[in-house]
């Protein structure tokens, strides 16, 4: 069992498969970044930005879409790893449990 | 959490502050709801997986939902409803960084969490690393971050209770803790899993209401809601104010409130009741679904407050906002709505700090009585019993620190709980999992150094230097009110500099089976 174990956790097929999760899960974590951390430092550098409005019969400001916007795509971000995992990761990991145990 | 203050009512028409008929009826449903569900969940909590995860049998859909209800305090309910009523949009700033943690939890460590924990996180951390220093250093961050976080929330509770029922503080805390030990301690995590469900099923549909009937006032037409706001108070109530003057302040806050949420002890030990990873994955998506949206409609309530009800009659109430909503219910619905969404408010308090307490209670018993005192060989009946012990030791704890904070200002140790939890829970729960180098010295003096680092950086910091303590402006050590960034980065220094100064032989040659494990399931509880 151990020998079989450590050839598995070895074989290119368990390799890539650590690499694409990490992979997505660090893409991810970045675009998580990229528009949480974008927002504040749109805050904290260019306030006037956020508070144009949108158009001239309005008082909403742009600011109230893109918050609403930031939490929108948080979500979204998750929706897409829950469906890059069933659809991907979860297969890969049936098969490699029924190769290690199943035969 | 916004610092509660009491003030009169004044001349100002509300029966806020006096227990009207429907808010005690309210109260009286929920109570005798929830304490029916703990007998009931009380006959299936023998075990000590049962008492600590809820023998594994929640649903990702429920556990989605008792998250949200686990993380949704009334700090958010009420603080951020009212700092959008007072300050405008620098409340729904903040309302967008108190979510941004979920997306991380999800594709960093929900699913390995669940694969290699059984009840606590620092089963994780201690996977193959030593037990007795790593389960005493994982106990120390991980209580630390909890007792804060609790002494805020009672201390929250205590005023908010008695500002809406007229029920002094001292009997406030007394029965926020008799309600919720009887919870914990019956009925375990099964009946803390339905409060919390309970808790957030009528939190969203509370404030879904709430905000559909102020948007009827407004043609259902949030436009008209902002441009009322700004007819009243200037265009500046829709523009980013004063929150963020230092980009490097709201960098290192945003550190702590999205990787604090990855090493908060109660939202992680969820993560154990659920029966497999792919569960866990999934209870995030829903967990993120139903925080986000209750995150996108509150600053609705509050500028709905403002608009109606108006900044200095909330502010005359209470001077943080906090009975914005509140009020605004009253204005909508009358003095049943407000019963209502008081009793919500009641029932928040008691869903959060009861997840708080089986927390803190899983780590004394499972991390230290039975890990480091017995050395692993303790049967199920004294784990259970040491678990029981805790709890009641630790809500009586949290009442008496409660009744002891009386009308201090507690309103950091939110942040304080959240950078401990960034600095010293999740860098070591992360590369435990992840780096094969890491060693038992290295994982210590990593949880030590973030812990200390962020309660020392915080007392000399301008949040408790100056507004605590009273020191004069400008005075503080240390410059940023938020520690995170130096004691989150810090505590992955130490981390990893001590584990290549170290060598655990054992822990090199058991990383194979946790990453079967981690990755596989394979062998996962």
């Amino acid at each position: 069992m151990q020998k079989d174990v450590h050839s598995l956790l070895e074989s290119s097929e368990f390799k890539s498969l650590v690499a694409k999760r990490a992979k997505i899960s660090i893409l991810l974590t970045i675009l998580l970044f990229l528009s949480y951390y974008g927002f504040v430092l749109l805050i904290g550098f260019n306030k006037s930005f956020l508070a144009q409005k949108l158009n001239e019969t309005t008082a909403t400001t742009l600011g109230i879409p893109l918050a609403v916007a930031v939490i929108l795509a948080s979500w979204l971000l998750t929706v897409i790893y829950v469906v890059w995992a069933n659809a991907v990761y979860d297969p890969e990991v049936k098969r490699l449990r029924a190769k290690l145990f199943g035969k | 959490m916004p610092p509660v203050t009491e003030q009169a009512a004044g001349a100002i028409q509300t029966t806020l502050g006096t227990p009207t008929l429907p808010a005690i009826v309210f109260f009286l449903i929920i109570v005798a709801i929830t304490l029916a569900i703990t007998y009931w969940a009380a006959k299936r909590t023998k075990t000590t997986k049962e008492f600590y995860a809820a023998g594994r049998s929640v649903s990702a859909f429920q556990n989605g939902l008792a998250l949200s209800g686990d993380y949704m305090s009334a700090a958010s309910f009420l603080g951020i409803a009212g700092m959008v009523a007072l300050k405008g949009y620098d409340g729904m700033i903040y309302a967008v960084g108190w979510l941004v943690g979920w997306p991380a939890l999800m594709f960093l460590i929900a699913e390995p969490l669940r694969n290699l924990g059984k009840f606590t996180f620092a089963d994780v951390v201690a996977f193959r690393l030593k037990q007795t220093p790593v389960r005493i250093a994982s106990a120390i961050g991980g209580i630390l971050t909890v007792l804060f976080y609790t002494i805020a929330q009672m201390v929250g509770s205590g005023s908010l209770v008695k500002l809406m029922f007229g029920i002094p503080y001292e009997y406030a805390e007394i029965m926020v803790g008799c309600i919720m030990l009887a919870y914990v301690l019956f009925g375990g995590m099964l009946a803390t899993t339905w409060v919390q469900i309970i808790k957030a099923v009528m939190l969203l549909c509370g404030v879904s209401a709430m905000m559909l009937m102020v948007l009827a006032k407004f043609n259902f037409n949030p436009g008209d809601l902002y441009a009322a706001v700004a007819t009243q108070y200037g265009q500046a109530a829709l523009e980013p104010g004063g929150l963020i003057t230092s980009p490097i302040d709201a960098i290192s806050l945003g550190l702590a409130l999205m990787f604090g949420l990855l090493g908060l002890p109660h939202i992680l030990q969820r993560f154990f009741t659920v029966p497999d990873a792919k569960a866990a994955r999934i209870s995030v998506l829903y967990a993120t679904g139903f925080i986000g949206y209750f995150y996108i409609i509150i600053p609705i309530v509050g500028f709905g407050a403002a608009a109606l009800i108006g900044r200095e009659v909330i502010a005359n109430i209470d001077k943080g906002g906090n009975m914005a909503a509140p009020l605004l219910a009253e204005f909508l619905g009358g003095t049943p709505f407000l019963g209502f969404i008081a009793a919500v408010a009641f029932a928040t308090i008691l869903a959060v700090v009861a997840g708080l307490t089986l927390a803190a209670a899983s780590s004394f018993s499972h991390d230290i009585y039975v890990h480091v005192i017995k050395k692993g060989n303790a049967t199920e009946q004294e784990e259970v019993r040491a678990s029981k012990i805790a709890t009641l030791l630790f809500g009586t704890v949290a009442v008496g620190l409660g009744i002891l904070f009386k009308g201090q200002n507690v309103a950091f140790m939110v942040g304080l709980a959240f950078a401990i939890a960034c600095s010293a829970n999740f860098p070591a729960l992360i590369l435990s999992i992840f780096w094969k180098k890491f060693t038992t010295a290295g994982a210590v003096w990593a949880i030590l150094t973030g812990a200390f680092l962020a309660v020392g950086l915080i007392i000399i910091s301008p949040t408790v230097w100056v507004d605590v303590l009273g020191n004069p402006k400008g005075s503080a050590l240390f410059a940023l009110k938020n520690p995170a960034i130096v004691s989150m980065t810090a505590s992955f220094l130490v981390g990893y500099v001590v584990s290549l100064l170290t060598k655990d032989e054992t822990a090199e040659q058991k990383f194979e089976d946790e990453k079967l494990r981690t990755y596989l399931g394979v062998g996962a509880e």
